[in-house]
C-alpha cells in the first residue's frame, strides 16, 4: 500500500462524503423538525435521479442545468408527501408513522420499476466529465462538481436555517411546537416547508449524483442506509453535524476498504456508528 | 407422507399395465416444461418457452429445410409421425414449487419426459423427483457444476456449466500468449460476495494454479455498494496483467466509471458475464466498455460460421408471443437446442418407454452442423453432462459484442492490450 494509493483514497472518500452529507441533511432536517424518520428518503433520491435522467433523455438537459428543476420538483414532492400522508399520522403511534413512510418507500420503488422497468441508465456525455491529475492523485471532475455542489447547498441550507426569519421559525418549531405556535408561527406550514426543503436537499444530491452514477429503481436503498448512519452519527436534527458525519462515513468507507478488506468496508462504517451510539447516543453533535 | 405417496405411486406405476399398451406408437408425446414465468426473471422464462414452442412447431409441422435432425416430415417419424404436446408450468423460481410441479407432471399429466428449469436450485429439486420416478430429465441452461455430479441416472444437461466458462478464459489466455507472443503472468480476481461470485473466484483461483498464473490480488466486495474507490485503489496498487471481475450489473457500472476516473489500466479485462452482458451495459456504457472481454455461451455474430443461426433467429423474431421481435439470446438459444436434443432422442427411442428414452439420450451423438451453439456436438458422458460444450468469449469492439474465441468461430480479432484511458477518445 503506497502513500499515493492512500492519499487517493482520502481524496475519493472526501468527495463522496460531501454527497453523503447532503443526502443525509434532508433526513436530519425532517427528523429534527418533527421526530419522524422518513423511510422513503432513498426513494426520494431515486426519483430525483430519474427526473434528472429523463430531463436529459427527453430534452437533452444536462444534470447541472436541470438541477434547479429537480430541486423544485422534489420540493413539491416533499410538500405533497406532508400534506397527503404525514399530516394524517402526526398524532398516531410511532409504528403507524414508520409504516406510513415505509409503505410510501415500497410504493415509490415498485411504481418506478413498473413504469421505467429494471434497466440501468446513465447520463451519457454530461457537460462535466474528465478528470484532473495532481501529482498522481486523480480527481474526477463529476465527483468534484458533485461535492462542491453539495457543499454549496449545505452552506445555503445552513444560512437559510440560521439567518432567515423563516429558518428561525423552523428552528423554533423544532424546539417547541406549542411555544412556536403561541408566538404566531404557523407550525403546520413549517412542517410542510421542512418536508419540502428536506426533499429538495435530496433532489440536489440526486441531480449531482446522476452526473456519474447509474439510475435504477433500487438505487436509493444503498444510499439511504448510509444516510441513516450519517444522521445518527452527526446527531439527529443537527444539520452542520451531518456534514462532518457524512465526510467521516465517506472516509471510513474508503480507508476501511483499503486498509482492512473491501468486503469489510461497511463493517468499519457500522462499527464506528455503534461505538459513537454507545458512547454518545445523541450522536457526535446532538443536542440532547 | 410425501415419501409414502411417492412410493405408492411408484408401486402403481410399476404395476400398471401401461408398458405393453405402449407397444404400438402413441399418437402424441407429452413433455413437461418447467420455467419461471412470473417474478423478476420471468422474461427469461417466457423467452425460453417461446424457443421451445418454436422447436415444437418446426417438428410437428414438418416441411422444414433447416439442418435439424427433425422437422423434415411432420411429427416424430420414429413414432409413426406422433406429435409433441407440451405441458408448461410456472415454478416461480421456487425450488419447492418446482418439486411439486414435477411430481404433478409425472403423476397427473402423465408426461413422457421433463424439461427445464433455468434456476439451478429448481432444476436440482425437480430432477430429484424425476430420478425417483425414473423419468428422463433434460436440462438446457442451469450452470451450477454440481448438478451433474450427483450420480443421477436420468439427468442430462446439454449446457456448459460455470467450470467450462472459466476454463475457456484460461485456455484463451494460453492461446493468446502463443499466438501473439505476449506474456501474461499475473491475475487479479475481484468478485461480488454471494454464491455466484465466491464460486466463480474459487474456480478461477484453482485454474490459475493449474495454468501457472500468479494471482496477485483476490478480493470480495459487496455488489450493493455506493463506491468502488477503495477496490480500484487496491487493484491499481497490485497491478495484475489480467483483471477478472465477477460482478452483477450495478457494480459493473460503478467499476467501469471508477476505473476510468482513477485511471486504472489492466492489459486485459475478462468478465464472468452477468453485469458485462446485461442488455443495458453496452448501451449505457458506450465507449467506456470498449475492449472489455466477457464469456458468453451464444452470440448472433457467429452466424457467418453457423449458417443456421440466421433463419432460426428470424423464426424466433416472428413468433406471436414475442411481440417486440426480440432477437434470440443466449438462454432461449440453449433452450431451443436442448429441446431438439430431447425430441431427437425420443424419436430414436421409437417409444415413450422411459428406459428406452434414457438409453437413446445416453447414445446421443449430434454433429456440430445441426446446432446453433458453438459446440463440437452433443454427446453425454456417464454423468449426463454434454462433453461437446464450449464457451465463447466476446470482446466489445466498436460498441458491439464480437466473438473472439475460440479462434475458429471468431468474428473479429482480439484487441490486446486494452487501450489506456488517456489514449481513448
Amino acid at each position: 500500500m503506497t502513500a499515493e494509493v492512500l492519499l487517493q483514497g482520502i481524496v475519493s472518500g472526501l468527495l463522496m462524503g460531501f454527497v453523503y452529507a447532503l443526502i443525509a441533511a434532508g433526513l436530519s432536517l425532517i427528523f429534527g423538525l418533527m421526530e419522524i424518520v422518513n423511510f422513503a428518503h432513498g426513494e426520494f433520491l431515486m426519483l430525483a435521479m430519474f427526473s434528472t435522467y429523463w430531463a436529459w433523455a427527453l430534452w437533452r438537459l444536462d444534470p447541472v442545468v436541470s438541477l434547479p428543476l429537480t430541486a423544485a420538483a422534489l420540493f413539491l414532492l416533499g410538500f405533497a408527501t406532508y400534506h397527503g400522508l404525514i399530516r394524517w399520522v402526526l398524532g398516531a403511534p410511532m409504528l403507524a408513522q414508520i409504516f406510513a413512510t415505509f409503505g410510501l418507500a415500497i410504493f415509490l420503488r415498485s411504481a418506478a420499476q413498473a413504469i421505467w422497468g429494471v434497466d440501468f441508465h446513465l447520463v451519457k456525455d454530461p457537460l462535466v466529465q474528465g478528470r484532473i491529475s495532481l501529482g498522481g492523485i486523480f480527481i474526477g471532475l463529476p465527483q468534484l462538481v458533485a461535492s462542491v455542489g453539495a457543499l454549496l447547498a449545505f452552506v445555503f441550507l445552513n444560512w437559510f436555517i440560521s439567518r432567515t426569519e423563516t429558518g428561525l421559525a423552523l428552528q423554533a418549531t423544532a424546539q417547541d411546537r406549542q411555544a412556536a405556535s403561541l408566538m404566531g408561527i404557523n407550525t403546520e406550514r413549517m412542517f410542510a416547508l421542512g418536508w419540502g426543503i428536506g426533499a429538495a436537499c435530496v433532489g440536489v444530491a440526486g441531480a449531482l449524483l446522476t452526473i456519474f452514477f447509474y439510475v435504477f429503481p433500487d438505487v436509493g436503498s444503498t444510499f439511504a442506509l448510509l444516510a441513516y448512519v450519517t444522521v445518527a452519527l452527526g446527531g439527529f436534527g443537527n444539520v452542520p453535524g451531518t456534514l462532518v458525519a457524512g465526510v467521516v462515513v465517506g472516509l471510513i468507507e474508503v480507508l476501511g476498504g483499503l486498509l482492512i478488506a473491501p468486503a469489510l468496508k461497511y463493517v468499519a462504517v457500522f462499527v464506528l456508528y455503534l461505538l459513537v451510539v454507545l458512547w454518545r447516543p445523541q450522536g457526535l453533535f446532538g443536542r440532547f | 407422507m410425501r415419501r409414502a405417496i411417492g412410493l405408492l405411486s411408484l408401486a402403481l406405476v410399476a404395476l400398471s399395465p401401461w408398458a405393453p399398451a405402449q407397444a404400438q406408437a402413441p399418437k402424441e408425446v407429452v413433455i413437461g416444461i418447467l420455467y419461471p414465468l412470473s417474478g423478476p426473471v420471468a422474461q427469461v422464462g417466457i423467452d425460453s418457452v417461446n424457443a421451445v414452442k418454436m422447436a415444437v412447431e418446426i417438428i410437428n409441422n414438418g416441411g422444414s429445410t433447416l439442418n435439424l435432425p427433425l422437422g423434415k416430415t411432420a411429427g416424430l417419424p420414429g413414432l409413426g409421425g406422433a406429435k409433441i404436446r407440451l405441458v408448461i408450468v410456472d415454478h416461480q423460481g421456487k425450488p419447492d414449487v418446482g418439486q411439486a410441479e414435477a411430481e404433478r407432471l409425472i403423476t397427473q399429466e402423465k408426461v413422457h419426459a421433463l424439461y427445464g428449469a433455468y434456476f439451478s436450485s429448481v432444476t436440482a429439486t425437480a430432477s430429484q423427483v424425476a430420478e425417483r420416478y425414473g423419468m428422463p430429465y433434460l436440462n438446457a441452461e442451469s450452470s451450477s457444476p454440481g448438478l451433474t455430479e450427483r450420480g443421477f441416472k436420468w439427468f442430462f444437461r446439454t449446457s456448459p456449466h460455470d467450470g467450462h466458462f472459466s476454463v475457456a478464459m484460461f485456455d484463451f489466455m494460453k492461446d493468446l500468449e502463443k499466438r501473439r507472443g505476449v506474456k501474461i503472468k499475473t491475475l487479479g480476481i475481484m468478485h461480488e460476495d454471494t454464491l455466484f461470485g465466491v464460486d466463480s473466484a474459487k474456480v478461477q483461483e484453482e485454474l490459475a494454479k493449474k495454468y501457472g498464473y500468479e494471482v496477485v490480488i483476490k478480493m470480495a466486495y459487496r455488489a450493493k455498494t455506493t463506491s468502488l474507490d477503495a477496490e480500484v485503489g487496491k487493484l491499481k496498487a497490485a497491478n495484475p496483467d489480467v483483471f477478472l471481475p465477477t460482478s452483477y450489473t450495478s457494480d459493473a457500472f460503478i467499476f467501469v466509471k471508477t476505473a476510468k476516473n482513477l485511471d486504472y489500466n489492466p492489459k486485459m479485462l475478462m468478465a464472468q458475464n452477468a453485469g458485462w452482458t446485461d442488455p443495458s451495459f453496452l448501451t449505457e456504457m458506450g465507449k467506456d466498455a470498449e475492449g472489455h472481454i466477457t464469456r458468453a455461451p451464444f452470440a448472433l455474430d457467429m452466424a457467418d460460421k453457423k449458417p443456421m443461426i440466421k433463419p432460426i433467429n428470424e423464426l424466433f423474431k416472428k413468433l406471436k408471443d414475442n411481440p417486440g421481435g426480440r432477437d434470440i439470446s443466449d438462454v432461449p438459444a440453449r433452450a431451443f437446442t436442448g429441446f431438439i436434443v430431447l425430441a431427437d432422442a425420443i424419436n430414436r427411442a421409437k417409444s415413450v418407454n422411459p428406459e428406452e428414452i434414457r438409453k437413446a439420450l445416453a447414445a446421443t451423438n449430434m454433429p456440430p452442423e445441426q446446432l446453433i451453439m458453438p459446440w463440437s456436438g452433443v454427446k453425454f458422458d456417464e454423468k449426463g453432462q454434454n462433453t461437446g460444450v464450449r464457451a465463447i468469449l466476446q470482446q466489445v469492439q466498436k460498441g458491439k459484442y464480437a466473438t473472439i474465441y475460440p479462434f475458429e468461430l471468431a468474428a473479429a480479432d482480439v484487441v490486446y492490450p486494452l487501450t489506456p484511458w488517456k489514449d481513448r477518445k
